[in-house]
């Protein structure tokens, strides 16, 4: 890409469950849309977490091998550290204004960005259409990924 | 900042086309900045938007995010990003005379 390009378009993939997996994906992408930068979605592993029913509203910050968050292992480990962490974490969020997963998926599908889950995945973990969020837009193989792509920038997250 | 002639009158803008003083601002400069950024005419619609993200600055200080517009304002972010096509916010807030939005949501 040459200078002054503009990015017309991006593919996100998030590919982890933990809450700081998820949000700088979703963050990206929502920014994208913001700038007028078209915008897919692809969720896969655990990534998946933050489009389905059922988990989505329960993402939590890693506190076990998770060096930078300045916890020893040991105590990272302890019954309720996690969910402390991650309560202090979506107060601060709150604050700026940055939306719990379901509401920023919401947002995101709003602002024109399409949502798709990653068909070796959705059968891993035997799920359904119905599993998943009303914004999912569709379940793609990893070709069809690609061939959407086209012309854009892929960021694995 | 630079200097730059709008609708008949001189007002001071940042690089990007902000206004740097919302008090230069007038609804004829705002119509002028609506096409300066691709919009053709400003509705009924566009001019709710715009009267919110002037009030709310006005009482908190701050450019509002869109998740605030949805909020307080009442206005669906599909609605927004119709009116306001490609970079939404930036468009409304350089309409609105206020400066460029600094957040990242």
């Amino acid at each position: 890409m040459s200078e002054g390009e503009k990015i017309n378009k991006v593919s996100i993939i998030i590919s982890k469950g933990s809450l700081e997996g998820i949000y700088p994906g979703l963050i990206m992408a929502n920014g994208a849309r913001m700038s007028g930068i078209e915008v897919n979605l692809f969720f896969t592993f655990f990534g998946m977490d933050a489009i389905t029913k059922k988990k989505m509203n329960n993402i939590k910050v890693a506190t076990v091998g998770n060096p930078a968050m300045g916890i020893p292992t040991l105590i990272g480990a302890l019954p309720g550290m996690s969910s402390f962490a991650t309560n202090k974490m979506k107060k601060k969020m709150e604050e700026l204004d940055i939306p719990p997963v379901d509401e920023f998926i919401e947002m995101i599908s709003d602002a024109g960005g399409k949502i798709f889950a990653c068909l070796a995945t959705v059968e891993m973990f035997d799920l359904k259409k119905e599993d998943f969020v009303d914004q999912l837009d569709e379940i793609l193989t990893v070709g069809d990924f690609y061939k959407l792509s086209a012309g854009g920038q892929i960021i694995f997250t | 900042m630079a200097e730059k002639v709008i609708a008949g009158y001189s007002v001071d803008v940042t690089e990007e086309g902000y206004l740097t003083d919302r008090s230069q601002w007038n609804k004829e400069i705002a119509v002028e900045l609506a096409k300066e950024v691709g919009i053709e005419e400003l509705t009924e619609d566009h001019w709710k938007v715009i009267d919110f993200l002037q009030k709310d600055f006005e009482e908190n200080g701050k450019m509002p995010t869109i998740r605030r517009l949805k909020k307080a304002g009442n206005i669906p972010t599909k609605e927004l990003y119709d009116l306001f096509p490609d970079g939404p916010l930036g468009k409304a807030a350089k309409i609105a005379g206020l400066s460029k939005p600094a957040s990242c949501v």
